[in-house]
C-alpha cells in the first residue's frame, strides 16, 4: 500500500465538512510485471540475470509502468547489483543521475525508499532502481564507490529523509544547516508556515488549510 | 602572529582566523607562520550573480590542494511545498528553481505530469511547438547570462553589456507571450497557459535576424581574444571518464567530445522533427565549454526559425488538451496588468452558466486526480539533464516531486576541476559549469 487518506477535504479537526468524514481512500503502488515486459526491458532483465547469478534473490519485484522499468532491489544486494549494471558490457549503465528519497509512512517496515535513476549512454537506455529500508533501521549501502556522482545526492537524501548510506565517505547534511533538527521532506515533518491576516480575515498556513484532496 | 589574527587551539593544532584587515601585513606575517596550510573561505557568494555559493579552499601558496563547496544558502523547500498544492500549482513552484531557465523546469515537470496522466500523445502539436520555441529562447537567454557573467568574472566587462542587451530582447518575447519576464508558469500540464498573442511570429522572425548578427559580434569579442584564451585554455580540465562517474551533463560533458544531447538521443516535445546540430569540443576545458555555448546559440536560432514555420502552419490550432477534466478552465488573457482571466470567460461563468462556474471552481481549487505511480522525465536544459521524478498516490496533489538538477550534479565536479590548479582558475572553472544556485539548492 502506498498511502491512505481519510475524509474528503484533507484537513481534519474542522466541523464544516460533515457527511464525508467516513470516506477512506487508499492507493496501491503498481504490482509486479509479468514477462514479456516489452521494449528493451526484457533484454535488460535477461542480461542482468546472466551477469548476476543471485538475481532472483536480489530482486523483490520488477515493475513496468508508463514505459519505465523499475527494479526493486533488496538493500543487502544493492551494491553488487549496481556494480554489475555498471560493469557488464551488455548493460553498461555508466551514469547514475541521482538519488531521490521517498517517504511512505503507510508502507510498514519499508517506509523509506531510495530511488536511483540510471542511464546507459552506450545503449541509450534508462533504468530505475528502488530500494527500501524500515524507519527503525534506515540503512542503505552507499553507491559512491560505484558512481562517484551519487555523493551529494546521498547526502541530500540523508539530509531530507534521514536515510543513512553505509560506506559514504562523509555523510553530512548538505542543504540544511548542520545543527538542523529532523529531516524536512519526511511526511511526518510539518510544512510549517504561519497564518496570514488580510483585511480582518486570517488565512491559515497551506498545510492547515481546508482543501480538497 | 597575534597582530593580524585571533587564534584558538583545536585537535588539528592552532588555528588562526583572518578576516579583513591590512592584507599586505597579513601576507607578510603569514609568511613567518610555522604551519603552511592556509584555508581560504570564498564566499558565501558567487563572484558574479549565479546565486550564493561558498567555496572552502585549502591552499599551498597559490595552488589549491583541496576544495569543498558549501551549498544550501538558497534552499527554499520547493519540493516539499509542491506536496501541499495541486499538480497545476506545482508549475508555479518549480519554475522558480532554476531562475535562469524557468521554461525548462516547467516543461520537465509538465511532461512528467502528462506521462503520469497518460496523455503524452494528446498534447496538441501547437502546444509542443510553442514549448520548443520558448525553451530555445530560454536557452539563448540562459547562455547569454553564462557568457556575459563568465566574461565579467574573468575581467571582461563589454561582453556582459552585449550579452545582457540581447538577453533583454529575448525577455521581451517572454513578456509578450506570457506576461512575465521570468518565472512565467507558462507551460501547464496538458499544454501551455495561452496561445501566442497576435503578431508574435513575425516579431520573432525579425528578432532572429537581429540576434544572429549580434551573437557574431559578441563571439568575436571573446573567441580570438588572447587574454580570454590565456584565462580559459586548459583551465578547469575534466575528461570524459570524470564527467561520466560524476554524472556531469550538458556543455561540460560535450566539451569532452561526447555528443550527448537529450534533444537528439531521447527526443521529447517533437525535437526529432527539427534540424539542428549537437555542438561538441574536444578540449575538456573552460574554453571549449564557452565555445559550445556560443555555437549553441546559432543552433537555437535555427530551431526557432523552424518553429515559426510550424506555427504559421498550425495557426488557430488548440494549445491545451481537449479533455476538460484536465485542461485549465479559465480562458486567460494578457491585459495591461499581466496575465489574468479573460473578461469573456468571467462573463460566461458568472452570468450565463452555473455548470461552467462549478466546473471552474472544482478544477481550480481541487485540481485533477493523477493515477498512482512514478515517472522520471528529463529535458536537456542549458546546463545539462534536468530530470523530474514525480510520484503520485492517486490524489490531486503530488506525493513527491524531486528534481534532478544539472547544476547540483555539475557543481560537484568543481573539486575535480580545481584541485591542483591556481586560485584564480577557480573562478573560471565555476563560471564554465554555469551553476545556478537556485537550481542547486531548490
Amino acid at each position: 500500500m502506498m498511502s491512505e487518506q481519510k475524509g474528503m477535504f484533507g484537513a481534519s479537526g474542522t466541523g464544516d465538512t460533515s457527511g464525508y468524514g467516513g470516506l477512506v481512500r487508499s492507493s496501491v503502488s503498481p504490482t509486479s510485471a509479468q514477462r514479456p515486459y516489452g521494449s528493451y526491458f526484457d533484454d535488460v532483465a535477461d542480461q542482468l540475470e546472466r551477469a548476476f547469478p543471485e538475481f532472483h534473490d536480489a530482486i523483490e519485484k520488477v515493475v513496468v509502468d508508463r514505459d519505465e522499468l523499475t527494479l526493486h532491489i533488496k538493500r543487502e544486494k544493492l551494491f553488487d547489483v549496481a556494480k554489475t549494471l555498471r560493469d557488464t558490457e551488455t548493460l553498461r549503465f555508466e551514469v547514475c543521475l541521482g538519488v531521490s528519497g521517498v517517504h511512505y509512512p503507510e508502507d510498514k517496515n519499508r517506509e523509506l525508499h531510495a530511488v536511483y535513476q540510471l542511464l546507459s549512454m552506450t545503449h541509450n537506455r534508462r533504468l530505475r532502481l528502488e530500494v527500501s529500508a524500515p524507519d527503525s533501521d534506515p540503512h542503505i549501502p552507499s553507491l559512491v564507490e560505484v558512481w562517484a556522482g551519487t555523493n551529494w545526492h546521498e547526502r541530500e537524501a540523508y539530509d531530507m529523509f534521514g536515510i543513512i548510506f553505509d560506506g559514504h565517505p562523509a555523510l553530512t547534511r548538505i542543504l540544511m544547516p548542520d545543527d538542523w533538527p529532523g529531516h524536512p521532506q519526511r511526511k511526518d515533518y510539518p510544512l510549517g508556515g504561519i497564518p496570514v491576516e488580510y483585511i480582518g480575515a486570517t488565512v491559515p498556513a497551506p498545510d492547515n488549510r481546508r482543501s480538497y484532496r | 602572529m597575534s597582530t593580524f589574527a585571533s587564534s584558538r587551539e583545536t585537535t588539528e593544532g592552532t588555528i588562526y582566523s583572518v578576516t579583513g584587515g591590512d592584507w599586505d601585513q597579513v601576507a607578510s606575517e603569514i609568511g613567518s607562520a610555522k604551519e603552511e596550510r592556509v584555508v581560504v573561505n570564498m564566499g558565501p557568494q558567487h563572484p558574479s550573480t549565479h546565486g550564493v555559493l561558498r567555496l572552502m579552499l585549502e591552499l599551498e601558496g597559490e595552488t589549491i590542494t583541496e576544495l569543498r563547496c558549501g551549498i544550501g544558502y538558497l534552499h527554499t523547500g520547493i519540493e516539499k511545498n509542491t506536496e501541499f498544492r495541486t499538480w497545476t500549482q506545482g508549475v508555479t513552484f518549480v519554475t522558480r528553481m532554476d531562475y535562469l531557465s524557468p521554461i525548462f523546469n516547467e516543461t520537465a515537470y509538465c511532461l512528467g505530469v502528462e506521462k503520469l496522466l497518460g496523455i503524452t500523445n494528446d498534447v496538441p502539436e501547437r502546444a509542443s511547438v510553442i514549448r520548443v520555441m520558448m525553451m530555445e529562447f530560454n536557452r539563448i537567454s540562459s547562455h547569454m547570462v553564462a557568457l556575459g557573467t563568465g566574461a565579467l568574472e574573468l575581467g571582461a566587462i563589454t561582453p556582459m553589456f552585449f550579452a545582457f542587451r540581447e538577453r533583454e530582447k529575448v525577455l521581451d518575447v517572454f513578456e509578450k507571450v506570457s506576461g512575465l519576464r521570468m518565472n512565467m508558469a507558462y507551460v501547464r500540464p496538458g499544454g501551455v497557459a495561452q496561445d501566442l498573442p497576435e503578431g508574435t511570429v513575425s516579431h520573432i522572425r525579425e528578432l532572429v535576424k537581429d540576434l544572429r548578427k549580434n551573437f557574431k559580434d559578441n563571439a568575436d569579442l571573446l573567441i580570438g581574444n588572447s587574454i580570454w584564451i590565456k584565462r580559459t585554455k586548459d583551465v578547469g580540465y575534466l575528461d570524459l571518464a570524470g564527467c561520466i562517474t560524476l554524472g556531469v551533463t550538458g556543455p561540460v560533458l560535450r566539451s569532452t567530445g561526447m555528443p550527448w544531447d537529450l534533444r537528439k538521443t531521447q527526443p521529447y516535445c517533437g525535437y526529432e522533427n527539427y534540424e539542428f546540430d549537437v555542438i561538441t569540443a574536444d578540449t575538456c576545458d573552460v574554453y571549449g565549454r564557452f565555445l559550445i555555448r556560443m555555437q549553441e546559440l546559432e543552433q537555437s536560432l535555427r530551431i526557432i526559425e523552424q518553429c515559426c514555420d510550424k506555427l504559421d502552419a498550425l495557426d488557430g490550432a488548440p494549445v491545451m488538451v481537449a479533455d476538460k477534466k484536465i485542461a485549465w478552465p479559465a480562458q486567460l488573457a494578457l491585459g495591461g496588468d499581466g496575465l489574468g482571466n479573460s473578461l469573456e470567460h468571467i462573463r460566461q461563468i458568472m452570468g450565463t452558466s452555473m455548470e461552467a462556474l462549478i466546473h471552474h471552481f472544482k478544477i481550480v481549487t481541487e485540481g485533477f486526480r493523477v493515477p498512482a505511480g512514478q515517472v522520471y522525465t528529463a529535458v536537456e536544459s542549458p546546463r545539462g539533464e534536468l530530470g523530474a521524478h514525480l510520484v503520485s498516490d492517486g490524489g490531486t496533489r503530488p506525493y513527491r516531486v524531486h528534481f534532478r538538477t544539472p547544476s547540483f550534479s555539475n557543481l560537484q565536479s568543481t573539486s575535480a576541476m580545481c584541485e591542483g590548479s591556481l586560485i584564480a582558475d577557480v573562478v573560471a572553472a565555476v563560471a564554465s559549469i554555469d551553476p545556478v544556485m537556485g537550481d542547486v539548492d531548490r
